[in-house]
């Protein structure tokens, strides 16, 4: 297939794989962020083609896996209401809360239903006068803009039986809660190229020169991500720690200026708390004044509600790139995907998922 | 007097209701099957876990075989319920090594179903019934309450003849095998979710929906010594390996660019995340054959059939793929529907 053949090509790869050998003479750990990454990297085997000194950490970019477990709790709460209809992407309906997962809500009567679009949601919500409809508004700067046109247009339509409950979290103040421990492993970054699709790559100037790491912009075809890794090792063994930008095909310095401003008109930036490592100042995204009143929390009374998450589940850590899924005691024996701990377990973006379902015989057999 | 409770002997399941996922294909519906459907009837015709039973009757051997049919809408593109209905018993039959003869249909209709849709749903059936050489020689039909029901479930069970010696079974199935595949993958699945998730494509992609006995029959006739027959129904292609690999207690090692899946589908399962190994075919099927006779077996399984991989004996119960760029992964069987990403 067009554009997709060309970047899955063996023999590119293959020469990608010899020039990373003999390139890295260093000892270099470098963290994909983005979720999707990690999974090409997984299904691919694209780790496993590179050399020892050179390891790839999974960072903390799979919007399913770091959504409070209390956001879904409310999820479900709202979801098993009768006079409600909850609509989601497909990912976050397997993902467990402290009360079940949103299929649970679904077999007990609620109607729960699968989206494409959050504009798909208003529609529902127009053809459906009488319930109220809710969309879970989950995921980074790559899907805030299409959720805040989803609110845009409710209200410049009326639709005032929609609302959405928001959970969307925002990359670079991740990235630097992980470079400022103390113990940070991480020495170079293959930055998610959908979300610079949208907010460009300016934010990684300041961290590049305050924690001397370098960026590379890479996209999710295994050509890429051989690229991308070739790039960031290349800074390294030079000295370097400048943003560098691979998918260039896609992703401009400044980003998508339109899609910013649909997202600044609606949301604001808020504290935000992510599952497993806790409240990240400036870290997410919550709707602005005048839009407000499509907040499903404050419809549904559910501002106040908190919870904690499962002590056993070490998400946290894999998120941080300090423990790899297979290294965690519940891996795949107390935790499985029909039986997750966490949200790592169950998305398809989740390291833990992507280990166990691409590498579990070689870790737990 | 003897005291008798009603209590089920069997363990529930960890879950306290059914989920949508325990009808699957997955990992959810085979431990339901395996935890507290298979041993409540536990019998050896059972025990071999194939798509239908080869039983011994009057000196000859048969199959039987019996599937539901519940699919949402009733008309998509390519095919619709009623097709669907006859050649999925048949195709079971089918790979049983089995020559279909008979089917007993059984319609459960929702009032107020309009009789022109019921009309075209028979029209289709007895088409495909013609197709596939087989009789529809009794039936049942029920009515039930408006709303409780999707307009039709339809259920057939059937019987057929086998005729040669060989036990097609994942219990056959040796290592040096050779896997093939009668063709693309992953149509069934793609053109069913446009139409209910409302996705528009360029040309519409239409259900592979067919009749499998000619291209199995023609292996058995060829006098190739056939191991297994599975077709790749719900769960794809990848859970119907990861079933024969459990089940023969062997390695199946799949070669990813071998697996044909046409440009549009491809095209589809990429802008909605999913892997065309996990999405559901109607007319396609898996074979195993000794590797000497592959090449026979893929010109007699028809013109875009290809050998996918082979059967090796180092890593029972496994099923492991050689990815695009040469590096490798295994592949598991789904624990429910496959789910379209967020992005």
């Amino acid at each position: 297939m067009k554009y997709m053949d060309e970047y899955r090509n063996a023999d590119q790869a293959q020469r990608y794989v010899e020039a990373i050998h003999r390139l890295a003479k260093g000892d270099w750990t470098l963290m994909e962020v983005c979720g999707g990454q990690t999974h090409a990297i997984v299904k691919y085997g694209i780790d496993e083609l590179l050399p020892p000194n050179v390891r790839l950490l999974h960072g903390p970019g799979c919007p399913v896996c770091v959504t409070p477990v209390e956001l879904i709790d409310k999820a479900v709460d709202i979801a098993r209401r009768p006079d409600v209809i909850f609509t989601s992407f497909g990912d976050m309906l397997r993902v467990p809360g402290t009360t079940g997962d949103l299929f649970s809500a679904k077999a007990a009567g609620g109607d729960v239903r699968i989206v494409y679009s959050p504009l798909d949601a208003v529609n529902i919500a127009r053809a459906n006068p009488d319930k109220q409809v809710v969309f879970f508004a989950v995921g980074f700067e790559t899907t805030a803009p299409a959720n805040a046109l989803a609110v845009k247009s409710a209200a410049e339509m009326g639709v005032e039986n929609f609302s959405i409950l928001v959970s969307h979290v925002l990359v670079p103040p991740a990235i630097e809660a992980i470079l400022s421990e103390p113990d940070a492993l991480v020495k170079g970054f293959l930055a998610a190229g959908h979300v610079c699709a949208v907010v460009g790559y300016e934010e990684y100037f300041p961290l590049a020169a305050r924690y001397h790491v370098p960026f590379v912009v890479t996209g999710f075809e295994p050509l890429d991500i051989l690229q991308g890794v070739y790039m960031v090792v290349k800074q390294l063994e030079e000295g370097r720690a400048e943003v560098e930008n691979q998918y260039a095909r896609c992703v401009r310095q400044e980003g998508n200026l339109p899609a910013q401003n649909m997202m600044r008109e609606v949301f604001g930036v808020v504290h935000r708390k992510w599952r497993g490592i806790g409240e990240i100042p400036s870290s997410g995204l919550g709707l602005r004044e005048p839009f407000q009143r499509y907040d499903a929390e404050i419809r549904f009374g559910l501002t106040e509600y908190t919870a904690e998450e499962s002590p056993d589940c070490m998400s946290g850590l894999v998120l941080q790139g300090k423990l790899k899924p297979e290294a965690c005691p519940a891996f795949g024996t107390r935790c499985t995907p029909e039986k997750p701990l966490g949200a790592t377990m169950v998305s398809n973006e989740g390291a833990c998922a992507a280990y166990y379902r691409y590498r579990r015989a070689e870790t737990i057999s | 007097m003897t005291t008798f409770t009603l209590n089920c002997p069997l363990p529930i399941s960890d879950y306290p209701n059914v989920l949508l996922a325990h009808g699957s294909g997955g990992k959810l519906m085979h431990r339901l099957i395996d935890s507290m459907i298979a041993p409540a009837f536990s019998n050896p015709a059972l025990g071999e876990k194939h798509d239908g039973a080869a039983i011994n009757l009057h000196g000859g051997r048969v199959a039987f075989t019996t599937d539901s049919y519940v699919v949402k809408p009733l008309f998509f593109p390519g095919s619709d319920i009623g097709a669907l209905a006859i050649n999925g018993t048949v195709n079971d039959l089918a790979m049983c090594g089995a020559r279909p003869l008979y089917l007993s249909l059984g319609l459960i209709l929702e009032e107020g179903l309009p009789m022109e849709t019921l009309q075209r749903i028979i029209d289709s059936m007895r088409a495909a019934a013609q197709a596939a050489d087989v009789q529809i020689v009794t039936g049942d039909t029920k009515v039930v309450d408006r709303g409780r029901g999707d307009g039709v479930y339809i259920n057939t069970a059937g019987i057929g003849i086998i005729e040669h010696d060989l036990v097609i079974a994942p219990s056959s199935v040796r290592a040096g095998d050779a896997i093939l595949i009668n063709g693309d993958v992953a149509r069934h699945g793609i053109a069913v979710m446009s139409v209910r998730e409302g996705l528009e494509f360029e040309t519409p992609i239409d259900s592979d929906c067919a009749p499998l006995h000619q291209p199995a029959l023609a292996l058995i006739e060829a006098g190739i010594p056939v191991h297994c027959l599975r077709d790749c129904t719900r769960g794809g292609v990848a859970s119907t390996l990861v079933e024969i690999a459990q089940d023969s207690r062997l390695h199946l090692h799949i070669e990813e660019t071998a697996v044909p899946v046409r440009e549009d589908v491809r095209g589809a399962c990429e802008i909605l995340g999913l892997d065309p190994l996990y999405i559901a075919n109607e007319g396609k099927f898996l074979a195993f054959v000794p590797a000497e006779h592959a090449r026979t077996a893929a010109r007699l399984m028809g013109d875009e059939s290809r050998i996918i991989g082979t059967v090796q004996d180092d890593k029972p119960g496994l099923v492991t793929l050689k990815s695009a760029i040469g590096g490798s992964r295994i592949l598991d069987m789904l624990t429910g529907d496959p789910l379209p990403r967020i992005c």
